[in-house]
């Protein structure tokens, strides 16, 4: 089974950052992590190829340089190849561009399955998945928390609202968006990572994908007015004080509160 | 009808359920503003019933309008289809659903489908002479991206829970462009019976945890624990309190706590008299299961930390040092 992982080096603001004029921070500015929920996507999709038998992960990112650092992490664990998408006009691209772009490259390689994070820690958009799904007309569940093979189909668990777990049965080609996995993602070995720093990586531009600029802006959802601070509505009475006072004032709620 | 703003209700157990209401209300707002009469369409096998059931909410809607699935339950494909229909059929300006995991399924697939603007995880959204514009977090919402629409006839928004207030159904006064009498009521019968593309299997409830739902205190852990390592410190403490241990999605995720005993909107829903959260960022799906909550006491590292917008006291802390100190005075 051979599975595409779209996975995002999610870009974070650094502690000390201040917002200079309304617009989004250069790359060099941000601090770069794989999103925690592709590291979950990656997994599923390790342990479906493992018990199938055959078939290879490869993994896509649509950013920067920045985002090699991810892939080579994927590589390490044990994706087969990787592959990113940029040009600087992708800039401020949103979940519906990205799947643009996830669609021609999927149009391309032709997976038997494409397994993505349900969402990415900083958008938190949790749209890209059903925006693929959608372009490339393939039966998709989000919010999966573990999925098998069973003869030609999946059996998906998706984690419903309240605690609550659905079982599905999905015919392939499919998509599915991974909330979590049954057990703890795998760790890379030393040595994997050593490799992965000098494996190869192929580098895309819009264009190579048939995509031009014009029709990726068309295709945006939106288009950014302008970032502000998030403005505090903290109504909580804030104590600044040593841990002892802490302790001592969360002891005297707690007695008031629920008198034992 | 053309234009106007589209609520996308959803169905349960024959009801409206209550997320339905803030979006209702967001609505009624847009128009208010000027985006136009507001309707609401159900999806759902007992879509007729579920919005007869829901008169008494519907002050300020011109239009109801029931789309019968032919499935029992929630099905994205299904949903998907019926939402492209609902479009062709009335044109909406503006479609408002929630940002709920079954929109997760399809929301999206429908805007990149018909090329219509599109944003989810919506906190605010305003209608002036510009247009619409939304706003939601970006970079772990340590900023607020505000959006606008140029050039789409149609705008979906998923809109997030919670941060759209209800008024009382009493109170919901009619919204210019709709009238103070009763909706129209109308069906819309789709060819939904072939798009179903996943089969439901098995629905598994919840496992319970007796001791979350018995105690008035939960004491909740974060990834700001550091690891597992830290929990049998850390359920001796909620002992000593007469607290349930419970922890956000991180720390399950990881493998350090139970599954049972996740809160949030993937997890349970409490409401107990004290909430005290350690190291926890204050996610909405987190957030989304505390609300009930009487005291919310947040201890965090972070001063931005989400969770201090609902907390009732909080302290910039470390979490380790006012455990050890709460262990010392507790004796
Ligand atoms: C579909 C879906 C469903 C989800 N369902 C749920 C759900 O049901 N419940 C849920 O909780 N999440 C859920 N999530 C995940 C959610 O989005 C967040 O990822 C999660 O809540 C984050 O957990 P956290 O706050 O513990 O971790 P983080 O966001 O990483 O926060 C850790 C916090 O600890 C603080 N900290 C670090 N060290 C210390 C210290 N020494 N002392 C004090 N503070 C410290 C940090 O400042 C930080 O604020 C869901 C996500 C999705 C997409
Ligand atoms: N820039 C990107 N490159 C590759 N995959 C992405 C990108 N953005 C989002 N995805 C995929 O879509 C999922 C959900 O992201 P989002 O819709 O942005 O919250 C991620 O977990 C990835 O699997």
């Amino acid at each position: 089974m051979n599975i595409l992982v779209p996975v995002k080096q999610a870009g974070h603001l650094p502690d000390d950052f201040v917002l200079e004029d309304g617009a989004r921070p250069a790359p060099e500015a941000l601090e770069w992590r794989l999103n925690e929920w592709d590291e979950r996507a990656l997994e599923t999709a390790l342990g479906l190829v493992e018990s199938s038998g055959a078939g290879e992960v490869l993994v896509a990112s649509v950013g920067p340089v920045q985002a090699e650092a991810g892939l080579r992490a994927c590589l390490a664990k044990g994706a087969t190849r990787a592959l990113r998408v940029w040009d600087d006009s992708l800039a401020d691209a949103d979940a519906l561009i990205v799947a643009e772009l996830l669609a021609a490259l999927a149009r391309r390689e032709q997976p038997d399955l494409i397994v993505c994070g349900v969402q990415a820690s900083d958008t938190a958009a949790a749209a890209t998945p059903a925006a693929l799904a959608g372009l490339l007309d393939l039966p998709r569940v989000a919010a999966v928390g573990g999925a098998r093979r069973e003869h030609d189909d999946l059996l998906v668990e998706r984690e419903l609202e309240g605690g609550a777990v659905e079982v599905l049965r999905i015919g392939l080609p499919a998509l599915l968006s991974v909330q979590s996995t049954p057990g703890r993602p795998r760790q890379a070995n030393l040595r994997a990572i050593k490799q992965a720093r000098s494996a190869p990586l192929e580098t895309l531009v819009p264009g190579d994908l048939d995509l031009d600029e014009a029709r990726l802006r068309e295709v945006a959802g939106a288009r950014l007015v302008r970032l502000s601070e998030r403005a505090r509505v903290s109504g909580a009475h804030m104590l600044d004080g040593p841990p002892v006072e802490v302790a001592a004032w969360i002891a005297a709620i707690i007695a008031v509160e629920s008198p034992a | 009808m053309s234009g106007g703003v589209l609520v996308l209700g959803e169905g349960e157990h024959g009801r409206l359920r209550a997320g339905t209401n803030a979006l209702l209300e967001a609505a009624r707002s847009l128009a208010e503003q000027g985006a136009g009469p507001v309707s609401l369409a159900v999806i759902d096998a007992d879509a007729d019933a579920v919005l007869a059931g829901a008169a008494a909410r519907v002050a300020g809607v011109r239009e109801l309008i029931a789309v019968p699935s032919p499935h029992g339950s929630f099905e994205a494909h299904v949903s998907q289809a019926a939402l492209e229909g609902l479009i062709e059929a009335h044109r909406p300006a503006i479609v408002l659903a929630g940002h709920t995991v079954d929109s997760l399924g399809f929301l999206a697939a429908v805007a990149a489908r018909g090329r219509h603007g599109f944003a989810s995880d919506v906190t605010r959204v305003s209608f002036q002479a510009g247009g619409l514009h939304a706003w939601r977090g970006d970079y772990g919402e340590r900023l607020l991206a505000e959006l606008d629409f140029p050039a789409k006839k149609t705008v979906l928004l998923a809109l997030r829970a919670g941060a759209f207030a209800t008024r009382a159904p009493s109170d919901g006064a009619p919204a210019p462009g709709g009238e103070a009498f009763a909706p129209r009521v109308s069906r819309l019968e789709l060819a939904l019976a072939g798009r179903m593309r996943s089969e439901r299997i098995e629905l598994r409830a919840s496992a319970g945890e007796p001791d979350i739902d018995r105690a008035e205190v939960l004491l909740g852990i974060g990834r700001g624990i550091g690891g597992a390592e830290a929990v049998p410190r850390l359920e001796r403490l909620a002992s000593r309190l007469g607290a349930a241990l419970v922890a956000s999605g991180a720390p399950v995720e990881a493998g350090w706590v139970s599954r049972t005993r996740k809160i949030g909107q993937s997890g349970r829903t409490v409401a107990p008299r004290v909430y005290l959260a350690l190291g926890i960022s204050g996610a909405p799906q987190h957030l989304a299961g505390i609300a009930g909550a009487t005291t919310i006491i947040a201890i965090n590292t972070d001063p931005n930390a989400r969770i201090f917008d609902v907390a009732d006291h909080g302290a910039v802390a470390d979490l380790f040092e006012v455990a050890a100190e709460l262990e010392r005075q507790l004796g």
